[in-house]
């Protein structure tokens, strides 16, 4: 279908929420004030690994000002996590800390000044024990547990599984490959940080505003942590102020910030500093990988063995999903006839880790892209046609069970090898200068919740009534990406309005159908189908009244500039208010339901519920960088794109989802670590954290490929992560090509690049990179059968769906437009 | 302690009582409810929090009110004037330059003391300008695009749609 | 949100006065000219002052002067972006103009002093830390603790000189008038720092550095180059600042100044000496950029790694000077 045919899908429309931001209206949670609102602090742990051998309140109590002091005996002994099999987790921990930053107590006071100095006057006592702080170190002493679970000691996940007999397909190789590659942890950096304001009523009701990701999740989880029942709790989401990830887990301050205000009778509200914001974390793993490829001489992959060790961190998070995601989606890009993962993650006593925008994939995306270019130059083959001749096939499954829909990576590499002048310049470019290219694919959406049920993983209702008003209720949290306007745009689209005409309203728990939250790219493919079944519900009411109206046929009429008329005669029809009072009239309240739940199509095996997902965005990447041969600073000069976007509903946030990945992965290629020393992080500020400013900001070329997917609406795919991936290994081929040194670690810092050409000057290999692995016998893998190849399932059998699918491609049935 | 002070802000008198100590950020948002300033570090190491004042751009969480007297200091809050959006916001708002918003309220006060001082910047004076001004969501493309389009409208070179 | 103890803010409005109240309140009041370098510090319990001596309202503080001679005085009180911005300063001071320039960010030049830059506190990365994070490692020797964290066997603190404009005015040959209760007096800018990460400077607490004083210029030519990760925000992990004066092509007087090597600006004089006489030949340039080299020892407490700075001392030494004498930055592979 052409684009032309749309009148708003495809417009570069300001998003609804951008004036109140450009104001300064937008209220985000720290912004919020109640009367009697009292405000809070967390006392954190100064050790990395201790016991509590005694807490002590009674001066903190005792200090003017003070409302209510908490530690973890005031709170209900249950342990949570955000997934169901990792409950490790305690608001305020009780009996062991393990990590520094953990938080030990609470306090509510009439000031943050007195709040702060009730901490400190709160006595704890720690036996400190042998802090574990690297990966090696956890498994070289499992007589130090840091969780009593695990599949082993400090192991909290050891996985293996294997698709086919990849030793045959080794043997059938002309080259194969081994390479160690190691990424460094790295954190959101949300320029907001975290805040929570909790009301716990006289009504024994409690709401909490909160800046999440995910106030399903919150909601969910309070209850359980707070033992009261969910129909009493209210989350409301916040504008969120960045995310990326970090706001995705219930966190002591929201927990805490509840229960200091049922105790004290005020609304009370917390915001973490932004050295808690570093601690609290769960951001990028630190991931020790080895990848073992096959190639032919043509570039064909024969199959690939892929192990990553994972530094978790204190707990679990979501570790588990983490672990199963750096072996998930190397198979999605190019033929991958064979394939075996083994993975492990590993307890630290370190902030914990777990989903950062690309969530377990940029890791091990780093090390595949950089063997393919390494293989590339041992074959003899330019790196971008190798991968172009090799690209995975539509519309079947992997050798992991995977189901691939479209894919427009065969585009997306034409597009940046010409626009960046791929030919002339590799190879060609002065001393110093160099270009890479890389490739990746991401979801859109994560194909399984993280609690097992039935029931839609988005819901919408759109409510019209006489006024005109159209109002959009959903669960989703808009943290910047703009999932709120395209709400409304889908929603103005099949009604034929404007996106002005339509109020999309905050997350709200008591309001809004439950959504499962900001994170794998799912909601404007999840929330975004079901916005449309519920407005095209909504249409349908309409068009018997209005045809009733006209004397026409409900399948005669469309709609579009605000009217709702005949298609074939335009002038009959009537305005877009005067339709919703007819249909008012007609069916009395307005409100229609939208639901959605992905396809079922999870593999038949264990840990086949991570990985599948309705559809895969992809991207190719082209970098050019500017190496200081002295310095070994890297510059990124010029960044060149092509995302496979499926449908760009609005190519202006489309874009800046892409160029936002851009930054983030330029900021993880070359300076931003989440490291730590003597326990505590090294450098928990914004001055030593390297965030890239303007000036690090290269010149970013971003072309859009569609792709029109059956399983996203209107086509689309998602944007606000997948472009992340190939940026890195991108720098790191480009680094290869400037000065002829492979940097095998990121961040890919001036040290490493003048050691690497040290070591080439000296003839030695001309690398910097991991040299050992960690001595680790991973489970026995349970073979399954490669699904390589297989014919995709029927694409239409999703729960919820209220069309039968599949239309023919290209040929589905649209709301909107005006013809 | 606290100490009267007269702050002139966006224009208005305002006396406020607080503690010397109280940042200028603190006193925007606590004492006069101009949330519209925002926080990322207080340590002046983001930029989040940038006001002008007498024009020039600078952090409000190491500005002290009482070193503010008799200085105008002018809040994202008051830009837009009489209703109208200043030609900054309306850039932002259409080109996609505020996504989460977060930092949009420093970036915006920075961008409008360069654009007093150089009307028509280059894109590399651009990027200077906001070398102090830390985002996280837009990789600054759209920022350095809003800016141009802004410097163009105020130029008259190019009209509001 | 991070905020300030509690103090008593005093404004007096003329010299005389702000060096009467540092004496009147003694070890309890500090003073603060833009802020930017020391509320960080309050803020992180660094200093408690329970006074603090704002200079800002402090007449004819703020300025350019030309006390005669050719010689240039900046008011202590100049923002760094007017230094920078200064046409004088820029024409004939070229190092100082590109080192204020160079200070953190835009905002942080519209509030900083060139007098404060010039006193800014050494730093160091288990020192700049807040409170509780400094508390988890046992603090450490310059507050609150007992031993350097850096140097754990050393008696004294290793925290590493942070200016920027301190080389490049020490380059110039400059001089800093300071007041204190004895009286007026001026010292060579060089004479103001000592090699302790504490006790960084000469200087008692209560002096104040009014005016920063530069030599005529005498067609010196002066450069200033900054190593750091980004190009804004970040202080220097190594500064060289470098002034040659030439008579003809032949170099009459240098002076090569490293910052952020040690806790004061380092000149290297024998750098300094090798080139004194010579013509500015890559191979003369690489001598002294070998002879600054060799003693520099950074720490590990700064952003990058120590050897890495150190070994980076000679490259940008010999930057700084093929600079200065037009060639290109990289010798030709």
């Amino acid at each position: 279908m052409n684009k032309d045919r749309f009148s708003i899908i495809g417009q570069p429309l300001p998003k609804i929420d951008a004036w109140a931001k450009v104001v300064g209206e937008t209220k985000f949670a720290d912004d919020l004030v109640m009367s009697r609102m009292a405000h809070g602090k967390l006392l954190r742990s100064p050790h990395a690994h201790a016991l509590i051998k005694r807490i002590d309140t009674t001066r903190a109590r005792a200090l003017p000002g003070v409302y209510a002091v908490i530690t973890g005996h005031d709170l209900p002994r249950v342990k949570f996590g955000i997934l169901p099999v990792s409950q490790d987790e305690e608001a305020l921990c009780v009996e062991k800390v393990r990590m520094v930053g953990d938080a030990v107590a609470a306090v509510a006071a009439v000031d943050e000044e007195t709040a702060e100095r009730a901490t400190e006057l709160i006595e704890v006592e720690y036996e400190p024990l042998r802090s574990l702080m690297s990966i090696e170190d956890s498994l070289a002493h499992p007589e130090v547990r840091i969780h009593e679970y695990g599949d082993r000691p400090n192991v909290h996940k050891a996985v293996s599984l294997q698709f086919g007999d990849v030793e045959a397909a080794f043997a059938a190789a002309d080259l194969v490959r081994e390479d160690v590659f190691y990424f460094e942890g790295n954190t959101h950096l949300p320029m907001e940080q975290h805040s929570a304001l909790a009301q716990w009523g006289a009504d024994g009701k409690l709401t909490l505003w909160s800046s999440t990701q995910t106030p399903h999740y919150v909601h969910r989880l309070l209850s359980r942590i707070l033992d009261v029942p969910p129909a009493h709790i209210r989350v409301v989401a916040a504008p969120v102020g960045g995310g990326f990830g970090g706001k995705l887990d219930p966190f002591a301050h929201e927990i805490a910030a509840c229960r200091l205000s049922q105790l004290t009778g005020r609304p009370v509200k917390f915001t973490l500093t932004r050295e808690e914001v570093f601690y609290v974390h769960r951001g990028r793993h630190p991931v020790l990988m080895w990848i073992k490829t096959g190639f032919k001489n043509d570039g064909a992959i024969t199959g690939m063995h892929f192990r990553s060790w994972l530094d978790g961190g204190a707990y679990g998070s979501y570790g588990v999903a983490s672990t199963f995601y750096t072996g998930a989606l190397q198979t999605v890009t190019y033929k991958i006839p064979v394939y075996k993962f083994e993975g492990a993650r590993v307890f630290t006593n370190k902030p914990p880790c777990g989903p950062k925008r690309g969530h377990g994939t940029p890791q091990p995306r780093f090390a595949m892209e950089c063997q393919i270019d390494k293989a590339a130059e041992q074959l003899g083959l330019d790196p971008a046609d190798m991968r172009r001749r090799n690209l995975a096939e539509p519309f079947v499954k992997t050798a992991n069970h995977l189901t691939v829909t479209t894919i427009g990576l065969g585009e997306c590499i034409d597009r940046v090898v010409e626009a960046s002048g791929w030919r002339e310049k590799r190879g060609h470019l002065p001393p110093g200068k160099g270009i890479g290219i890389a490739c990746s694919s991401y979801l859109t959406g994560a194909g399984t919740a993280i609690y097992w049920n039935d029931m839609p993983h988005s819901g919408v209702v759109v409510r019209a009534d006489r006024s005109g008003l159209v109002a959009v209720l959903c669960g989703a949290t808009d943290i910047g990406q703009g999932s709120d306007s395209i709400l409304a745009y889908l929603v103005a689209e099949v009604l034929g309005i404007e996106p002005k005409d339509i109020r999309v309203h905050p997350a709200d728990t008591d309001l809004t159908p439950v959504d499962l939250g900001s994170y794998s790219s799912r909601v404007t493919l999840m929330a975004g189908n079901a916005a449309i079944q519920a407005a095209e519900r909504l249409r349908e009411k309409i068009f018997a009244a209005v045809a009733q109206k006209l004397e026409a046929q409900a399948d005669q009429l469309a709609v579009g500039e605000r009217r709702v008329f005949v298609r074939d005669d335009p002038e009959r029809g009537v305005s877009f208010p005067e339709a919703v009072v007819l249909a008012e009239s007609m069916w009395g309240v307005l409100a229609f339901p939208g639901s959605y739940a992905p396809p079922r199509r999870a593999g038949k095996y264990k840990g086949g519920g991570v990985g599948p997902s309705p559809c895969y965005s992809y991207s190719a990447c082209v970098v050019e960088v500017d190496v200081d041969r002295q310095t070994g600073l890297v510059t990124a000069t010029e960044v060149w794109i092509a995302h496979d976007v499926g449908r760009a509903l609005n190519p202006l946030l489309v874009e800046g989802q892409v160029e936002g990945s851009i930054y983030m992965g330029l900021g993880e290629a070359l300076m931003e670590e989440q490291v730590f020393r003597k326990g505590v992080h090294k450098i928990p500020s914004l001055l030593e954290y390297k965030s890239p400013t303007t000036l690090e900001t290269p010149e970013i070329h971003t072309i859009l490929v569609e792709s029109d997917d059956p399983e996203g609406p209107f086509g689309a795919k998602e944007a606000g992560q997948g472009p992340l991936l190939p940026v890195i290994p991108a720098v790191a081929n480009a680094v290869y090509d400037a000065v002829g040194v492979r940097i095998d670690e990121t961040p890919i810092t001036p040290e490493k690049v003048t050691k690497a050409m040290d070591s080439k000057r000296q003839g030695k290999p001309a690398r910097v990179g991991p040299e050992r692995l960690p001595v680790f016998r991973f489970p026995e893998a349970r073979v399954v059968e490669s699904a390589f190849g297989h014919p995709a399932e029927d694409i239409a059998v999703r729960p919820f769906a209220s069309a039968p699918h599949p239309l023919p491609r290209g040929e589905r049935v649209r709301g909107g437009g005006a013809s | 302690m606290k100490t009267r002070l007269t702050l002139r802000i966006n224009g208005e008198e305002r006396d406020v009582l607080a503690p010397a100590h109280k940042t200028l950020l603190e006193v925007l948002r606590e004492e006069l409810n101009l949330t519209g300033t925002k926080h990322g570090c207080e340590l002046g190491e983001c930029g989040t929090c940038t006001v002008l004042v007498d024009g020039l751009p600078v952090l409000s969480c190491l500005a002290l009110p009482v070193e503010c007297q008799g200085r105008e200091i002018r809040t994202v809050e008051g830009m837009a004037q009489g209703g109208r959006l200043h030609p900054l916001q309306q850039a932002f708002a259409e080109l996609g330059a505020a996504q989460c918003g977060y930092c949009t309220p420093g970036i915006l006060l920075t961008a409008e003391a360069l654009l007093e001082d150089i009307p028509t910047p280059t894109r590399d004076e651009i990027k200077h300008a906001l070398a102090g001004n830390l985002c996280r969501c837009t990789g600054y493309t759209k920022i350095l695009d809003a800016v141009e389009l802004a410097a163009l409208r105020r130029q008259g070179e190019a009209q509001p749609r | 949100m991070m905020r300030l103890p509690p103090f008593q803010y005093l404004a007096p409005v003329s010299v005389a006065d702000a060096v009467k109240l540092m004496a009147d309140h003694g070890p309890e009041a500090m003073l603060v000219a833009g802020g930017t370098d020391l509320y960080p510090n309050m803020k992180r319990r660094q200093f408690e002052p329970t006074v603090l001596v704002g200079l800002r309202g402090v007449r004819d503080l703020a300025g350019v002067r030309r006390p005669g001679a050719g010689a240039v005085a900046i008011g202590a009180g100049t923002t760094l972006t007017a230094v920078a911005r200064h046409p004088e300063v820029r024409a004939r001071y070229a190092a100082l103009a590109t080192a204020a320039g160079a200070v953190s960010t835009p905002q942080l030049r519209n509030m900083g002093t060139l007098g404060g830059n010039v006193c800014v506190d050494t730093r160091c990365n288990y020192y700049n830390q807040s409170y509780q994070w400094r508390k988890a490692v046992n603090f450490c020797m310059k507050k609150d603790g007992e031993i350097c964290l850096v140097a754990p066997g050393s008696p004294r603190c290793w925290a590493v000189s942070s200016s920027d404009t301190a080389p490049a005015l020490w380059s110039l040959g400059a001089s800093v008038r300071l007041a204190g209760p004895a009286g007026e007096r001026t010292i060579p800018l060089s004479a103001l720092y000592q090699d302790d990460g504490i006790q960084y400077l000469t200087k008692q607490p209560g002096d104040i550095v009014t005016e920063i004083v530069l030599p005529p210029s005498d067609g010196a030519r002066s450069t200033y180059l900054k190593l750091r990760r980004r190009g804004s925000f970040d202080f220097p992990v190594l500064g060289v600042a470098a002034t040659l004066h030439m008579d003809g092509p032949t170099v009459r007087q240098a002076r090569i100044v490293l910052g952020a090597v040690a806790s004061l600006p380092r000149e290297s004089v024998e750098a300094g000496r090798l080139l004194v006489g010579e013509r500015l030949t890559p191979e003369v340039i690489d001598r002294a950029a070998d002879a600054a080299y060799r003693p520099a020892k950074p720490l590990d407490n700064t952003d990058l790694t120590h050897p890495y700075r150190k070994r980076m001392v000679r490259v940008y030494v010999a930057r700084a000077l093929r600079r200065l004498a037009g060639l290109p930055d990289e010798a030709e592979a």
